[in-house]
């Protein structure tokens, strides 16, 4: 079976427990040089950031800006819980060159495959 | 100027944000042609961002969440009584080659509209991107701001 970036510890599933994050929306895509996730953590700002490595167990946080109260709310839609996912990543993934980038609450991940993972061309001598 | 504090209009209004987005794209497939319709399949491409709205002595602010959006392609504009947000998140392709794993966020056009409550000073409304969270801030007009009477007592 193929292993892929996607596959989720049960955290989130866990029954009687008061939920403190909520799950960010994520885009992931697979190249051949490696994998690109991107995570929406709208109210995020860099300092709220927090990426952990745990064996091959990846844990992105996102900790909402104070927002000021902003007078008697009217009308609300969005939630004040900071977000939280965490993904088992693909063996082939090279940990020690991870890149992130936060940009308007939006979260870019880049996993780059290790080298000797990737396909390689063989030639065949005569 | 009248006693009776605003009422929310439904449409405007809806009671959950969860059902909301629902109800918008059933208003938007009975609003819109058929033919516009297929061409842009909305009910596949909808997007509703979430939205607060707060009320201060001063002010009306609204927040609404728009992660990782170029500021150029955010409208907001103010019809009457009524604040819209609008905007388009093109899907990028530069993953056309990418096996894609998982797709959760959406792309494609927004629109979300909120009517104000009272009258706002349409020339002096601000608005602000920041961590993909716009603010827009929109002054009550002194005739809106909530008074305090004197009432003398002989």
């Amino acid at each position: 079976m193929k292993q892929t970036i996607e596959k989720e510890t049960p955290r989130n599933i866990e029954h009687n427990r008061v939920a403190e994050f909520i799950s960010p929306g994520v885009n992931i895509y697979e190249t051949k040089d490696g994998y690109l996730l991107e995570a929406e953590m709208p109210g995020v700002g860099k300092d709220g950031l927090e990426i952990t490595l745990e064996g091959n167990e990846l844990t992105i946080t996102g900790r909402r800006n104070a927002e000021s109260p902003g007078g008697e709310p009217l009308f609300r839609e969005r939630s004040r819980l900071d977000f939280q996912r965490t993904f088992e990543l693909d063996p082939a993934i090279d940990t020690a060159h991870i890149n992130a980038k936060m940009n308007q609450g939006l979260l870019t991940l880049t996993l780059p495959k290790s080298e000797q993972v990737k396909p390689r061309k063989i030639t065949v001598g005569e | 100027m009248n006693l009776i504090r605003y009422q929310r209009p439904d449409s405007v209004w809806p009671t959950f944000g969860r059902l909301s987005s629902l109800r918008d794209e059933l208003d938007r497939l009975f609003e819109s042609p058929w033919a516009d319709l297929a061409n842009t399949s909305q009910l596949l491409s909808g997007w509703t961002p979430a939205l607060d709205v707060y009320e201060d002595k001063e002010n009306f602010i609204v927040k609404a969440e728009l992660p990782g959006m170029k500021r150029e392609d955010i409208d907001v504009s103010l019809h009457g009584g009524a604040l819209s947000i609008s905007g388009e998140r093109k899907s990028e392709t530069k993953h056309e080659d990418a096996e894609v794993h998982r797709t959760e966020r959406f792309s494609g056009r927004f629109q979300r509209t909120v009517t104000l409550p009272a009258v706002v000073a349409a020339d002096k409304v601000k608005a602000q991107y920041k961590d993909g969270v716009l603010t827009v801030t929109l002054p009550k007009t002194e005739e809106a701001k909530p008074k305090q009477i004197d009432v003398s007592v002989s």
